[in-house]
């Protein structure tokens, strides 16, 4: 069974649907982009165990 | 195309007329209250006298935002009953049928909760803590209890909107000092005229709702009056802020501009008469409110001209 467009419902929500998943990528990007600049930055120690390894 | 499926089509149809797009959910964020708050916490944060990467700077003002918009939403979902009678707020979300009471309930829970734990995480926790007090303040003690209560509603629960450059100014440097409270008391002190300007004109609104604004309770008579006594302590307290640390001459100058105008508006709606407003549609009062707006625009902007300068030796009194 391939997938598509079974109901009218997916273009009626498109935009919404659309709206949904930009967020979401958005939050990703904001997430990863916070995590490298707090990686980076110069207080950022990593656990003591961790260093030993 | 079976007969019943024709019925369904009938039966079904004015109900996706009434579906909610993505843009009626983000209006339960009131993007406008929402440009404000971006406004006044990005001040607070770059007036703070320490450096912050762009990226985490650009995060917490964005969470600020999402955290005010939470609260918007919360308050739309306890006010619908209000917002449904009132002409200003007949075309939001719940009001016109777009969005269900639980759904801005759930968005405004859930914006609230990953505001502030994405804030904490961003910056420091203090100024998460701080996020959740302001998105508490204005949905328990502001919407749920004061707003419907007493005629000082606008006074105390103006406190909620002067908090952004508070929590701006926390997320900078995790510590507090005078500056970021004389930010607040400038907005705090700034609301009370800016909506009873807006009850005079709108007259009608909050009359019908049942809503006790101090146009309602007290009179109109006594609103014009309120609105001069609280401008005059506004004006000293704005015109003051320039000798502070967040001040300066470029502050000092739009301060002194922008509260005579803003002096002179409200002595004007206090000399009025209710025959006067009526004869010219609220003129004064509608240019009054206009000017409402951009006072503290002009205000806020100069903090932040002030700020920016400082590095070149220019900003401030240094």
């Amino acid at each position: 069974m391939s997938l598509r467009k079974s109901h009218e419902l997916h273009e009626r929500r498109f935009s919404r649907n659309l709206g949904v998943g930009l967020t979401l990528a958005a939050f990703i990007v904001i997430i990863f982009g916070l995590t490298i600049v707090k990686v980076s930055g110069t207080n950022f120690n990593m656990a003591p165990q961790e260093v030993q390894n | 195309m079976s007969d019943a499926s024709i019925n369904a089509s009938q039966v079904t149809a004015p109900a996706h007329a009434d579906e909610a797009s993505f843009g009626d959910y983000f209006a339960l964020l009131k993007p406008r209250v929402m440009s404000l708050v971006v406004f006044t916490a990005l001040v607070g944060l770059l007036a703070a006298p320490v450096s912050v990467h762009p990226f985490v700077g650009f995060c917490a003002i964005l969470f600020i935002a999402i955290g005010g918009g939470a609260s918007g939403a919360l308050n739309m979902w306890w006010d619908a009953d209000i917002d449904r009678v009132m002409k200003r707020t007949k075309g939001r979300p719940i009001p016109a049928g777009k969005v269900q009471e639980g759904e801005a309930l759930s968005l405004g829970l859930a914006l609230s909760g990953l505001s502030v734990i994405m804030l904490g995480l961003a910056t420091n926790w203090f100024a998460g803590a701080f996020l959740a007090f302001t998105i508490f303040f204005y949905v328990v003690v502001y919407t749920m209890w004061l707003k419907r209560s007493t005629p000082q509603n606008i006074v105390i629960g103006g406190a909620a909107g002067a908090f952004p450059p508070v929590i701006g100014w926390v997320a900078a440097t995790g510590t507090m000092s005078i500056e970021p409270w004389l930010m607040f008391a400038l907005t705090f002190m700034w609301t009370p005229p800016h909506f009873w300007a807006l009850a005079l004109f709108m007259r009608s609104d909050y009359d019908d709702a049942g809503v006790p604004m101090l146009t309602v309770t007290h009179g109109r008579r006594a609103t014009r009056w309120h609105i001069l006594v609280y401008t005059a302590l506004l004006a000293t307290l704005a015109v003051g802020t320039a000798f502070s640390g967040i001040g300066g001459p470029i502050y000092l100058t739009v301060a002194v501009v922008m509260n005579a105008l803003f002096l002179r508006g409200a002595w004007q709606i206090s000399r009025r008469t209710e025959e006067d407003s009526e004869a010219d549609n609220f003129k004064v009062e509608r240019s009054f409110f206009k000017l409402s707006l951009l006072y503290l625009f002009l205000h806020f902007g100069a903090i932040l001209v002030e700020a920016l300068l400082k590095p070149y030796g220019l900003g401030g009194w240094s």
